[in-house]
């Protein structure tokens, strides 16, 4: 069953994700925001193990869009591929197409670092450089990609600010990013993600590893980012989908299962297998 | 339902606990703390002979004449005691090979570590390590009859015997021990700084060189030290191709002497034990000595990560 929607050539409109990809009633209220990225039957592999089996996922502009779904469901992957990070691991590979905007950004042409650039990721283990400091760490995506900085002390504030860290850390700016506590660490590198100004952002499980007060803060984040960015965020914990998430996609072993908005899913679930996750039944 | 495996309990119950413990047991112990010991005894005795000799040398020629001296010749009827002489044959020679070495290790690790793949990397690193193992009198010859007659070629002021070509061949040798420690702490750094770099738009270029190789500096720190001891330190080399003229010069291209080539000069002539001339190996023993303990102990330092603070 594909979803009856028109992917669109270099140049033309913007898709609209009429129907929901399985098929299902549209949900979704005509009013609903743009689309920024869209997943075109994505297949991902690790070496012989296909990972995600064919994705077919609208993430809409101005909003944050959840994954959910059980270890191993391919949540990770699917985020991953979305800025094409999954192919740096080895042996991995990626089929379909992902669309940023109206491009194909695993169209022939496209240079992954470009892609990069425009989509920022934070890892499930904040990951400060460790030689680097505070200030060096925000300021890592241009110097690591060869640009200097105009202003580099405004830039530092306000991705900092951004990220909710500034005033912890505005008179320690030199010390080592890894001196920070482990949700301060993990603002420092949404920070870090912000100062390069994508206009999407990508967050596998920000919160994992983190204590609920530190936790809180980071959705508290995410509910600010949402303003500017566009926000995927793959997460273990349904509690934290439903606080921060607009839309929310619930994915089953390598599959989308069900998508739709975040009350629709909770509230509602079409799919027996969705609702049997969300009410804690299995996964 | 395992009580198949297990000692019965009938069994079992008779193993008394207050049994003492075996004889054979004890005496393993004491074993293997003399084979432990023997290589402390050995360094603790090699020290005191250097102490004892140095000392009887220093009875006889002053410290000023020793480090405040730029000839060499105490084996000629008008004796000078200069170390220099002999220092900079070891800095000039060492400097050309760690010159050599550290760019092209730290190049070769970041290729094994960073940009081969798997196949590669296990096919490459273990070669690579085949040229650490070739016995250095085969190197020696091969900076005499090749390498030296090759950069002839190129340089026609170059001596027969030199320090630009046994420091260059010595850098060849060198280097695989560099590459291969350099991409042990490369290859250790996180996958999730790599990861870091490459989603904020870092090439794998920008990667390896601003990221994961600050991030291995103690590794690829302690990797350049223990290369620059091997240079100072190896003697076969520079004995063959070097010349054994002490000279202080910083000019690669006449021959010198290196504080190694001196003693084995001294130790194969024929210097009668016990006296002056014989005593100056020891002398210059003890500086070598004194150069790698310190290098050694900054090498240490550093794997411990004690400098690693300091890296920022």
């Amino acid at each position: 069953m594909e979803p009856a929607l028109k992917i669109p050539d270099k140049g033309s409109p913007k898709p609209e994700l009429k129907r929901r990809p399985d098929g299902s009633d549209p949900a979704d209220d005509p009013a609903a925001p743009q689309i920024k990225m869209f997943a075109k039957s994505l297949r991902a592999w690790f070496g012989p193990a296909e990972a995600l089996r064919g994705i077919t996922l609208p993430i809409r502009k101005n909003c944050v869009t959840a994954i959910i779904g059980p270890s191993g469901c391919g949540k990770s992957t699917f985020v991953r591929c979305l800025n094409r990070m999954h192919e740096v691991v080895p042996l991995a590979r990626v089929e379909g197409e992902v669309y940023l905007d109206a491009e194909n950004i695993y169209g022939p042409s496209i240079n992954p670092i470009a892609v990069r650039k425009r989509i920022g990721m934070v890892f499930q283990k904040a990951n400060p450089f460790p030689t680097m400091s505070i200030r060096q760490n925000v300021l890592a995506g241009l110097s690591l990609q060869g640009l200097r900085c105009r202003a580099p002390e405004e830039l530092v504030e306000n991705a900092l600010r951004k990220a909710a860290l500034w005033d912890e850390v505005k008179d320690i700016l030199d010390r080592s990013g890894v001196s920070l506590s482990g949700g301060q660490q993990q603002r420092l590198c949404i920070a870090r993600a912000l100062a390069l100004e994508p206009e999407v952002l990508l967050m596998d499980e920000p919160c994992s590893a983190l204590d609920p007060i530190a936790t809180a803060k980071i959705e508290d984040l995410i509910h600010e980012l949402r303003e500017s960015y566009t926000v995927v965020i793959v997460t273990h914990n349904m509690q934290q989908a439903a606080r921060v998430a607009d839309f929310t996609a619930f994915f089953y072993l390598g599959e989308l299962i069900e998508y739709g908005k975040t009350e629709t899913i909770f509230k509602t679930p079409q799919d027996p297998r969705t609702e049997a996750y969300i009410t804690g039944r299995f996964g | 339902m395992s009580s198949e495996t297990a000692i019965p309990r009938s069994v079992a119950a008779r193993i008394p606990l207050r049994a003492p413990r075996s004889l054979r047991e004890r005496l393993v112990g004491v074993v293997l703390l003399v084979c432990a010991a023997c290589s402390v005894i050995t360094t603790l005795g090699i020290v005191l002979v250097l102490i004892v000799e140095t000392t009887a040398f220093f009875r006889e020629v002053s410290f000023r004449q020793f480090f405040g001296d730029i000839q060499w010749t105490p084996l000629f009827a008008k004796k000078h005691f200069g170390i220099w002489a002999l220092v900079s044959g070891t800095v000039l020679t060492s400097a050309i090979a760690i010159l050599t070495a550290v760019p092209l290790g730290l190049m070769a690790a970041a290729y094994l570590s960073e940009f081969a793949n798997e196949r590669i990397r296990r096919l490459l690193k273990p070669s690579m390590e085949i040229l650490a193992g070739i016995p250095t009198v085969v190197y020696g010859y091969f900076a005499l009859t090749f390498m030296t007659p090759l950069l002839q070629k190129f340089i026609p002021s170059l001596a027969g015997f030199n320090a630009l070509s046994p420091g260059l061949v010595m850098g060849i040798m060198i280097f695989p021990t560099v590459a291969s420690l350099s991409e042990d702490a490369m290859y250790a750094v996180p996958t999730s700084l790599r990861e870091a770099a490459y989603a904020l738009g870092a090439t794998r270029l920008a990667t390896t060189f601003r990221v994961v190789m600050p991030s291995a500096f103690s590794g690829i720190g302690a990797s350049v030290i223990l290369g620059v001891s091997r240079a100072i330190g190896e003697t076969m080399i520079v004995a063959i191709a070097a010349g054994q003229q002490p000279r202080f010069t910083f000019d690669p291209r006449v021959p010198v002497e290196t504080m190694t080539a001196y003693i084995v000069q001294v130790s194969l002539g024929d210097t009668p034990t016990g006296t002056l001339e014989y005593r100056t190996i020891f002398a210059v023993g003890m500086v070598l000595f004194v150069f790698t303990l310190a290098l050694n102990v900054v090498a240490h330092r550093l794997r411990q990560g004690v400098l690693k603070d300091s890296v920022q």
